[in-house]
């Protein structure tokens, strides 16, 4: 687990990059599902067939 | 070609898209998966040291993100030829995936080029034109968001789409015509691999898991502005 937090010392490097590529594409995905589910949500309510 | 016309009919798309969705957003969790799994199980390579695993996340989004620019030039060109409304809706959605991808390449470069060059950034040829792409990307979605009328929004910026991707092969070849601390293409290269397979593999992994990210995001939001586009008509017939 030391190893983990500790990356040869590069750890203030290779763990914001992880970090921050997965908060952006979580981000995007969050983003994406909820505009989906939003235009879903509309067209249902005008009550398209 | 006219497979993609037949996919490109919106109601054929929606029911091929939804069907696909379930299998591509699965391939894209389990490819993640493995790829982070083999990437903090491989040893330290023997010049980078840990720093290495950077390159499980900074090259795949730098390649997603010229794929998509391709993807979005090329939709760009059939939306402009041959007035294909779905080719300008995928064209569309593209672009702000696109910009995110661009954005992570950049920050994750950055943050592997500090430890390894000593310079969060150098202005050198595949740094710099990788920026002009996210201006491209950003430059897209405001000229879209510029006009009112959606026919202009969308010619003017499928031709901003077009020109622009003179960058992609201008980033690709970037690292030969240049000098560079950037290292050369090292994947797919006359002779193979220049990495050593323990590196290589999770590299295909993750690869592949932000492909299907992309694919999957892309169809989600392709969907999205149909059933939009669906609901503004009935609210149009509906007020009429």
């Amino acid at each position: 687990m030391s190893d983990f937090f500790g990356q040869g010392g590069y750890a203030g490097y290779v763990l914001p990059a992880y970090a921050i590529s997965a908060f952006a594409l979580a981000l995007l995905v969050v983003w994406t599902l909820g505009a989906y589910r939003k235009a879903k949500a509309r067209l249902k309510n005008i009550g398209a067939p | 070609m006219s497979f993609l016309f037949e996919f490109a009919n919106p109601k054929r798309f929606m029911e091929l898209s939804g069907a696909l969705l379930p299998w591509l957003a699965t391939a894209a969790a389990l490819a993640l998966i493995a790829g982070l799994v083999l990437g903090f199980g491989t040893p330290p390579d023997y010049q980078q040291g840990d720093t290495v695993r950077i390159m499980f996340v900074h090259v795949p989004a730098a390649w997603i993100a010229m794929m998509a620019y391709g993807l979005m030039a090329l939709a760009s060109i059939v939306g402009l030829v041959n007035r294909h409304p779905l080719a300008d809706l995928a064209a569309a959605c593209a672009a702000p995936l696109g910009a995110v991808f661009t954005a992570l390449g950049l920050v994750t470069g950055s943050l592997w080029g500090k430890p390894m060059w000593g310079a969060w950034w150098v202005w050198d040829g595949r740094l710099t034109s990788f920026l002009l792409l996210l201006f491209l990307y950003l430059g897209y979605i405001a000229l879209r968001g510029a006009f009112d009328d959606e026919t202009r929004a969308a010619r003017a910026a499928a031709i901003l789409a077009i020109v622009g991707a003179v960058n992609l092969p201008i980033i690709e070849f970037s690292v030969q015509w240049w000098t560079t601390l950037h290292q050369g293409e090292s994947i797919l290269r006359k002779g193979g691999p220049a990495i050593a397979p323990v590196f290589l593999w999770p590299l295909l992994f993750m690869a592949l898991g932000y492909t299907f990210l992309f694919f999957t995001l892309w169809m989600l939001r392709m969907r999205t502005a149909i059933l939009d586009r669906r609901a503004r008509t009935l609210m149009l017939r509906g007020a009429q």
